[in-house]
């Protein structure tokens, strides 16, 4: 077996457990009971997923066709940084606008800290 | 193999923009939306990345980057459209 094939099966594997934790954030989505925690499944495991199928797709062609592809690098590093602030700053509106929590919430720290503020 | 492996990986992602796009419709609030708007321009990104590798071309690399660019502005206005009600701020008074 060659060197390039082993590489290529890694990589497929790679890509193949992305999407498998993709699903896995899908159901979190639909399942979670308010915006709050939906966006906890949102950014990480989706995050995840797809570093896991880029770095994939970068092996593969680093192994199939010998090709150091700086643009695939570029979306990786662009994805990791600026998925999790994106979602930080959708519930940073939410809150802000005022989105109920689900009745299972415990306690609300910033409650003491903006909702007096304001009044 | 990898081949199967490829097309199961695409299928897989295919469902859970499926379920992404199930609660942009049902979202009972407009965050519920944007997250889900936002987590279906990311699932995008990895399977275009997976229909270029199974074409076996280079050439869909720089929609990769386009569109991580356009899902990421897009969620920023979207913010700031629910957080101040208008997108372009005309007045300010500092």
């Amino acid at each position: 077996m060659n060197v390039s094939v082993i590489f290529e099966f890694i990589a497929a594997l790679m890509i193949l457990v992305g999407s498998i934790i993709s699903v896995i954030s899908a159901l979190g989505i639909i399942r979670f009971p308010d915006v709050y925690t939906r966006s906890h499944a949102a950014a990480k495991s989706s995050t995840l997923a797809v570093l896991l199928t880029l770095s994939g797709t970068f092996l593969y062609f680093w192994a199939s066709e010998s090709l150091i592809s700086v643009r695939l690098i570029l979306g990786i590093l662009f994805v990791f940084i600026t998925a999790p602030v994106a979602c930080h700053l959708i519930i940073r509106a939410a809150y802000r606008s005022n989105v109920k929590m689900s009745n299972l919430t415990i306690e609300d720290e910033l409650k003491d800290v903006l909702r007096d503020k304001e009044q | 193999m990898i081949e199967m492996m490829l097309y199961t990986a695409l299928v897989l992602f295919g469902v859970s923009i499926a379920i992404a796009l199930f609660r942009i419709i049902f979202g009972p609030s407009l965050p519920d939306r944007v997250v889900a708007l936002d987590m279906i321009g990311v699932h995008l990104i990895s399977a275009i990345a997976i229909i270029s590798l199974i074409l076996g071309t280079k050439s869909f690399l720089e929609v990769i980057l386009i569109l991580g660019v356009l899902a990421f502005i897009g969620t920023i206005v979207f913010s700031k459209y629910i957080e101040r009600g208008v997108v372009i701020e005309r007045k300010r008074d500092l």
